[in-house]
């Protein structure tokens, strides 16, 4: 099984404390974990990619652990997302290999979330930035929830590279007021309300 | 006048791996940015003072994020930098006034030192636009293996009336830095040159 070669490692972290209203009693706050990793499948069409999800798994806990900390603790996520973006000598397929690891971890590390974590990924050179977007991590269609973050490094992917990201935001957008279900309205059984 | 603060955000990097070679310990940069009011936007206002306090009040609180952000004592900051980015409706002179008078010395405080001058750039931009801090040992400006970089933006800022201002630190140099000059090591830090 190829090894997982991790480059770089970095954090993004934002406090919203308005956008123009009223501020919240907390601010708004989202991170995001981003590997830069060695695409074992660059340059050449392989059939068989599926082993390197378990491979990714470790990186994955890791990642999810450290976007915690950041947060302060588990119990500061409400919304989650993940994505990737892959350098110009891959395939959009070998994104699609972090659903599993990014995913599972983050419901690991936060402790049994419902809603399944929403992805985007695509293929881009140096310096390509991804919007990863978010939303609640027990029930998909609360609306205060959906955001997104935009993650990206001036040096990374390069052609042979995957850039890989985690991302986590503790509530709701800061002057959430467009509706939908609500936080406080949802079951939280079936992961979508 | 306290700064206006929409929004504060931290980005932090660690480089394992640089062309090959594996950099043990991994070199690590830590950049604090804040957006604020601009309380001069789309007017001329001789005295900037008030601009200045507010450079005051960023040089501690951004220094101390970013230096928390990597988890270290203040004394291990080994380099520094400061830059801000101005809306379109403000002004460059804003962005010296934030930076140059009073930042400093409270950013001193957080990294413990810092006899080197804090190398800085400023510019005016729009959301989303790159802000590049410059870098450089905190107490000797000369020291080659430190020059260095860190890139940042944020989507949504600034607006027009806007001003982000940011200040790096690193607990390191480039990862596989070659290039001679003067050594961290062999640097007495008293000047702030060498």
């Amino acid at each position: 099984m190829p090894e997982v070669i991790i480059r770089k490692l970095a954090s993004q972290y934002e406090e919203i404390f308005h956008e123009f209203g009223p501020p919240p009693a907390r601010p708004y706050r989202r991170a995001a974990m981003l590997a830069v990793i060695e695409n074992p499948y660059a340059g050449r069409y392989e059939a068989e990619i599926q082993p390197f999800i378990d491979d990714l798994r470790p990186l994955g806990l890791e990642m999810a652990r450290r976007l915690v900390a950041i947060m302060g603790g588990a119990d500061q996520v409400e919304g989650y997302g993940k994505g990737a973006l892959i350098g110009a000598g891959g395939e959009l397929e070998h994104g699609a290999l972090w659903h599993a690891p990014g995913g599972y971890a983050m419901r690991e590390v936060i402790g049994g979330s419902k809603a399944i974590v929403p992805s985007a990924k695509k293929v881009g050179g140096v310096g390509a930035r991804l919007d990863v977007p978010i939303t609640h991590i027990n029930a998909a269609y609360v609306r205060s929830h959906f955001d997104s973050m935009e993650v990206g490094l001036e040096d990374a992917p390069r052609a042979g590279e995957m850039l890989l990201a985690l991302v986590m935001s503790s509530g709701a957008r800061v002057h959430s007021r467009s509706g939908g279900l609500e936080a406080w309205q949802i079951k939280g059984e079936d992961g979508l309300r | 006048m306290k700064a206006e603060i929409r929004k504060i955000a931290v980005f932090v990097e660690e480089t394992h791996r640089e062309a090959g070679q594996v950099i043990a310990p991994a070199t690590r940069k830590a950049v604090a940015v804040a957006v604020i009011r601009n309380p001069f936007a789309g007017r001329y206002v001789e005295d900037l003072s008030p601009l200045m306090e507010i450079g005051a009040e960023l040089g501690g609180l951004l220094g101390e994020r970013a230096v928390a952000a990597l988890g270290i004592a203040p004394g291990e900051v080994e380099s520094y930098g400061k830059a801000a980015m101005v809306g379109e409706d403000g002004e460059l002179e804003h962005a010296a006034a934030i930076l140059h008078p009073k930042l400093g010395a409270p950013l001193r405080k957080a990294v413990e030192k810092g006899a080197a001058l804090v190398p800085s750039s400023k510019k005016m931009g729009a959301p989303g636009q790159v802000l590049d801090v410059p870098l450089g040992h905190k107490d000797a400006a000369y020291v080659r293996s430190h020059f260095d970089g860190v890139e940042l933006r944020l989507n949504d800022s600034p607006r027009a009336g806007e001003i982000m201002v940011a200040v790096a630190v690193t607990d390191s140099g480039r990862p596989l830095a070659r290039v001679g000059g003067l050594e961290a090591g062999d640097a007495k830090g008293e000047d702030g040159l060498r």
